[in-house]
């Protein structure tokens, strides 16, 4: 049997993180003149850390089976985007200050959930391996 | 580890945002000076921001995230005012002194802006550690 409970939760721990850092930021970011907001999306990313695939990159074409796919970049690293602005300032910033803290908000609530899966799943193995409860 | 690097993003804004608390405490203390001279006078100071590393950088490299640097302090250009005190030692032949371009009310929205701005870096900073600390203590419970 293969056990490799924290494969999905340690992959996403680490996207949180760097969008974590993608957000603070566009927080950091606020009054400076001509920063665009930028962010991923957090499923997209996820779903192409599981495939193993990078969307919007550019691949080699094969078309024959013995032909290497390549690809640029490594899965790991989030099409990182530019954030549509509902209101954008005179000044070419177009980081809004609630949004931005409504998803940053979001995203740890995200980290700490997966932390919480992860630590649930450790102390389940321990139970496990200790056969008394 | 990206986590770490939120603490440099964050630290980065709030020494961008407290430079431009500094001006706007010298601002608003000198917002009444005036002087015999308009090459003398008191002009308001503003700092610019600027994102760092730079955005054409970031296009390139594949790191999204960027802090925030004080590129320097420029002195407003706006129109000096003139006041008429024949009382005053610096007072030219009309009588005139020149004022400050300082205006007042642009120099209170810009402390509350800066003070809000400071407080979000704040909050992001000390949200981030709590996140650390609990992945430090990962499996420990």
């Amino acid at each position: 049997m293969k056990i490799d409970p924290f494969a999905n939760h340690a992959s996403a721990l680490k996207l949180r993180a760097s969008r974590n850092e993608v957000l603070a930021g566009n927080i950091a970011n606020a009054d400076t003149p001509n920063y665009k907001a930028r962010d991923f999306d957090f499923a997209k990313a996820l779903a192409n850390v599981q495939s193993g695939e990078r969307s919007n990159s550019v691949r080699l074409l094969k078309t024959q089976p013995e032909h290497f796919g390549a690809t640029a970049g490594t899965p790991s690293d989030p099409d990182v985007g530019y954030r549509i602005p509902s209101q954008p300032a005179v000044d070419g910033n177009t980081v809004e200050t609630d949004i931005e803290q409504a998803a940053y908000a979001e995203n740890v609530i995200g980290y700490q959930a997966s932390l919480n899966f992860i630590n649930q799943k450790i102390r389940g193995l321990r139970t496990a391996i200790k056969g008394e409860i | 580890m990206s986590l770490n690097r939120v603490f440099d993003i964050a630290g980065s804004a709030m020494a961008a945002q407290s430079a431009r608390l500094n001006t706007t405490a010298s601002n608003l203390a000198n917002a009444d000076s005036v002087s015999g001279d308009p090459n003398k006078v008191y002009r308001a100071r503003q700092p610019i921001f600027s994102a760092e590393p730079s955005f054409a950088t970031t296009l390139q490299s594949e790191s999204a995230s960027v802090g925030v640097r004080l590129r320097g302090i420029v002195e407003s250009q706006a129109p000096l005012g003139q006041r008429y005190a024949p009382e005053h030692p610096d007072a030219d032949e009309n009588g005139n002194v020149w004022t400050s371009n300082v205006s007042t009310v642009e120099e209170m929205v810009n402390m509350l802006s800066a003070s809000r701005s400071y407080q979000s870096s704040i909050e992001v900073m000390s949200t981030t550690k709590e996140l650390l600390m609990q992945t430090l203590s990962m499996g420990r419970s």
